[in-house]
């Protein structure tokens, strides 16, 4: 860290959403101390007037569901005309996406919502599941956002409550085969049939806490996911009815009754309780370490880096903000030149940044993700977006960043200067040649394209 | 600043590969029989025994209760294959494609992944290796390197993933590129030249960049010559504007297919493309001869059927492989889906297949058979049939098969008679 204009550059792109035009002179030569003082401000919530929170929308969401199957039900005519859930989900993801980017547009903490867009992949759910798509950006305002700068088991009892997450990986319809209702289903000869559905289970330990190496058995997966059954979602009518509708709820009917063993240790019957147990528990050793040094140092971390950060998450009992002072302190973020590709999302937000782009440009910001491959809140499996250069620089996907800073220089170049942004961009880890090649521009157009599409803008 | 299109660019900046698009068709057409190779994956785990039913199977229907397909002949009933087999009534390419001998199915296959992550079992499916993360390259990629050179492929890349990034499976040493759709406008010929000049000192940037240039001259050249035939010399605005129209109901894979077709029909393109197929773990509500599961393999078989025929002749020369990272649970779970599994379904397609048959050493599905007590138990190692294709189809050298594009696997032997001889 000898050149203080570097530390800045890093500070802001490897660690932040891209500088802002007088970014890098607010960090000063103080760039660990920057980022530290971000920690402090509490949680990162989002505000909005248009923002709903997820009960409201599952409530609407599921009386919509009822007038549908009503409808069809009544072979009613205007069954067409009632309203499907998919449509009702469309504009609150558009809210909520426009209001997530307006934030990363402006925000003064950028490491704040860098570390809850990570978070947010870790315990990922994917629009493109449409139950899940309009609940994608409440989930992480209630469940992520509370909780970034808080504890690693209040993120993961949060993840693991909210209806978004339990939908999405199936979980509130999962019931144990000797509950209650499964009991009477079987007295009844019912045709319906119930047990359980082990996807929650099995991906909350393969991705979200002990890693896919993490020493479980098939047998841990099923008992588990027996321990969890019964999490689920209130609804206003049917036999599970009570509470507030769209909200978490444990329904006892749908519970495995005693017992279970889950990686050697014996979780007593205790309702939800048994659950939260085996989470706290689980809570304790995540194989977050690699994952996190990986997003902010390089795609191979060293491998003192990452034992270095096992130790603090260790020694802190899962305290997040020790966990990032630890990091931000590691020689390696500060070494390691420009080692990450940035993804497209990081790419697209710190143009938009750099060039200023007020947050009302958010509505129309959100198609650019979509383009160049990294739709908001879409990452497609519960493993999240994947995190290293082969997984996003293939020809096509450089090609397309071209195109987009292209588009974006054409439309920007009479308006911005290049040589007067770019070392506000870079500072210090500005190479010559990029230098030259924008003072030698032939447009101004031409010049933000280049400062855009420049090798050290590419990557943080 | 005028913009032209990449391809004008590439000729005015005299780039010498660029002259055999021209005259290379010409020297081609009508003659040009080199083997062609499609890899699709279907990602989170395909429902083999819903795809390919055993409706004869004594345990069957009583394990899939209510997503069970029923016996050939009856309402929704399989597609009969055989005396034990069927296919998914969906799949109506693909039982024609049987008749006419140009589809073999397998079951109870798997790789060599024995536990039950996606991620992990599609690194297994793609790496070609014995375990997750092994490496960090694809067995088509070292397959490719391990032929010789060929010069009538442009930069010498013999494979093309469909994607804006290469999957695992594709990437590797031997030169391979990307595409995707584009809906931004090209750069003008000037800007495009700094930028190359600006990363001529950033190995991996002025790669991906030539890479991106050669592959849209391609598909900008495919697409051209397809449009001009189809409208005469001047094609109409509307014909132009079709690339851009949203998907067809039915063929979510529309462009891609389309794509696919046009890069390996190129004379001077690539050999072997790869892509994905996304939304198969069916976790829950799975359905069985309609539902949710019957509308993704409706829409993967319309996708086959469109391959097919944008392919044309080059159908003739193709083999197409559909593989998945493993199956699913044998019975169905309480949310009428299925949960991951070990041995699945997976199938050999195209005019160069020696088809019509269903290759499965069955293990049945009654209690005492299934893999741990929940599963299909594998019996067929997917590196037997892959090796099989690669070496009757690509004429990758039986050595390299054996150790560096399936490493440590001599004990899956090749199964032979694949391929048309």
């Amino acid at each position: 860290m000898d050149d203080p204009t570097l530390a800045g550059a890093i500070a802001a792109n490897r660690f932040g959403l891209g500088a802002r035009p007088g970014e890098l002179a607010r960090v000063g030569s103080d760039a660990r101390g920057w980022l530290t003082a971000q920690l402090g401000g509490g949680a990162p919530h989002l505000q909005g007037s248009e923002l709903r929170n997820s009960a409201d929308i599952l409530s609407q969401a599921l009386e919509l569901r009822r007038a549908n199957h009503d409808a069809r039900a009544a072979q009613n005519a205007d069954a067409a005309a009632v309203m499907k859930v998919a449509q009702l989900y469309k504009p609150i993801y558009v809210d909520e996406t426009n209001a997530r980017l307006g934030e990363a547009l402006t925000t003064e903490r950028p490491l704040i919502e860098r570390l809850t867009y990570f978070w947010t992949n870790h315990f990922a759910v994917s629009v493109d599941k449409v139950a899940v798509s309009g609940l994608a950006g409440s989930f992480e305002r209630e469940a992520i956002r509370p909780h970034v700068l808080g504890n690693f088991t209040d993120l993961l009892l949060a993840s693991t409550h909210h209806p978004a997450m339990l939908l999405y990986l199936d979980n509130q319809i999962s019931a144990g085969p000797n509950s209650p209702l499964a009991q009477r289903a079987a007295r009844r000869a019912s045709e319906r049939r119930f047990g359980i559905n082990e996807n929650l289970a099995r991906e909350i330990l393969e991705l979200q806490t002990l890693g896919v190496a993490g020493g479980y058995t098939q047998a841990d997966v099923t008992s588990f996911a027996k321990v969890i059954t019964g999490w689920s979602i209130s609804t206003k009518l049917g036999p599970l009815a009570g509470g507030t509708p769209g909200q978490f709820a444990f329904q006892p009917e749908m519970h495995e009754p005693g017992a279970q063993l889950v990686l050697g240790k014996r979780y007593a019957e205790g309702g939800v309780e048994q659950g939260v147990a085996v989470l706290r528990d689980l809570a304790q050793r995540p194989a977050i370490a690699t994952k996190l040094a990986r997003h902010f140092i390089a795609d191979e971390p060293p491998r003192e880096a990452v034992e270095h950060l096992a130790r603090a998450f260790r020694d802190s009992s899962g305290d997040l903000p020790t966990l990032y002072r630890a990091l931000i302190g590691l020689k390696d973020c500060w070494s390691q030149k420009l080692a990450k590709f940035k993804t497209p999302g990081e790419y697209i937000i710190s143009g938009l940044r750099g060039l200023q782009i007020p947050d009302s440009f958010a509505d129309k910001a959100r198609a650019s993700f979509a383009l160049l491959g990294q739709r908001i809140y879409a990452p497609g499996s519960p493993a999240g977006w994947p995190d290293r250069s082969a997984d996003w620089d293939g020809s096509a996907a450089v090609m397309k960043r071209i195109e987009w800073a292209d588009a974006l220089g054409q439309k920007l170049g009479t308006h911005r200067d290049a040589a007067q942004l770019a070392p506000q961009w870079l500072g210090g880890a500005m190479s010559a040649a990029t230098r030259t090649s924008i003072t030698r521009a032939a447009s101004g157009s031409q010049a933000l394209t280049l400062l855009l599409t420049a090798p050290e803008f590419m990557r943080r | 600043m005028r913009a032209i299109r990449r391809r004008d660019f590439l000729s005015g900046a005299a780039l010498a590969a660029s002259s055999t698009l021209f005259t290379g068709k010409v020297a081609f057409a009508g003659s040009d029989t080199r083997p062609r190779f499609v890899f699709i994956i279907l990602r989170g785990a395909l429902d083999g025994l819903t795809a390919v039913p055993p409706y004869a199977d004594p345990s069957y229907a009583r394990l899939r209760g209510e997503v069970a397909i029923g016996a050939p002949g009856a309402p929704g009933g399989a597609l009969r294959l055989d005396g034990l087999f069927g296919l998914h009534p969906s799949l109506v390419f693909l039982n024609e494609s049987f008749a006419a001998q140009e589809l073999i199915v397998f079951h109870a296959i798997a790789s060599p992944y024995r536990e039950r992550s996606h991620f992990d079992g599609q690194d297994v499916l793609e790496n070609g290796c014995a375990r997750a993360h092994a490496v960090q390259t694809g067995w088509i990629n070292r397959a490719l390197a391990a032929l010789p050179p060929d010069r009538s492929a442009r930069r010498g890349e013999l494979g093309i993933a469909l994607g804006q990034n290469v999957p695992l499976v594709m990437r590797g040493p031997a030169p391979v590129a990307s595409w995707s759709p584009s809906h931004l406008a090209a750069l003008d010929e000037d800007t495009l030249q700094r930028i190359t000049d600006l990363y001529s000192t950033d190995p991996v940037l002025s790669q991906r960049l030539a890479d991106a240039l050669s592959t849209q001259s391609v598909a900008d050249a495919s697409q051209d010559d397809s449009l001009m035939a189809a409208a005469g010399e001047n094609p109409p605005a509307q014909l132009l504007a079709s690339r851009e129209q949203p998907k067809a109901r039915g063929a979510p894979y529309k462009e891609v297919i389309h794509a696919s077709a046009e890069f390996l029909k190129s004379p001077d393109g690539p050999r072997v493309a790869v892509f994905d197929a996304l939304g198969w773990d069916t976790h829950a509500n799975e359905g069985g001869a309609q539902g949710q599961l019957a509308a993704r393999l409706a829409g993967l078989d319309a996708g086959l059927r469109m391959l097919k025929q944008d392919l044309g002749p080059v159908w003739r020369d193709t083999v197409v492989m559909i593989a998945t990272e493993f199956g699913r649970t044998a019975a169905v779970n309480g949310t009428r889906g299925t949960d991951h599994g070990t041995a699945a379904a997976a199938f050999l397609l195209g005019g160069a297949v020696h088809g019509g048959r269903v290759i499965a050493d069955w293990p049945g599905l009654s209690a005492r058979a299934l893999y741990q007590g929940r599963d299909l138990a594998p019996t067929l190692n997917i590196h037997s049939v892959l090796k099989s294709v690669l070496a009757e189809h690509l004429a990758v050298p039986g050595r390299a098969l054996d150790t560096s594009v399936f490493p440590d696997s001599a004990a899956a032997k090749p199964l032979p008679g694949l391929i048309k001889a």
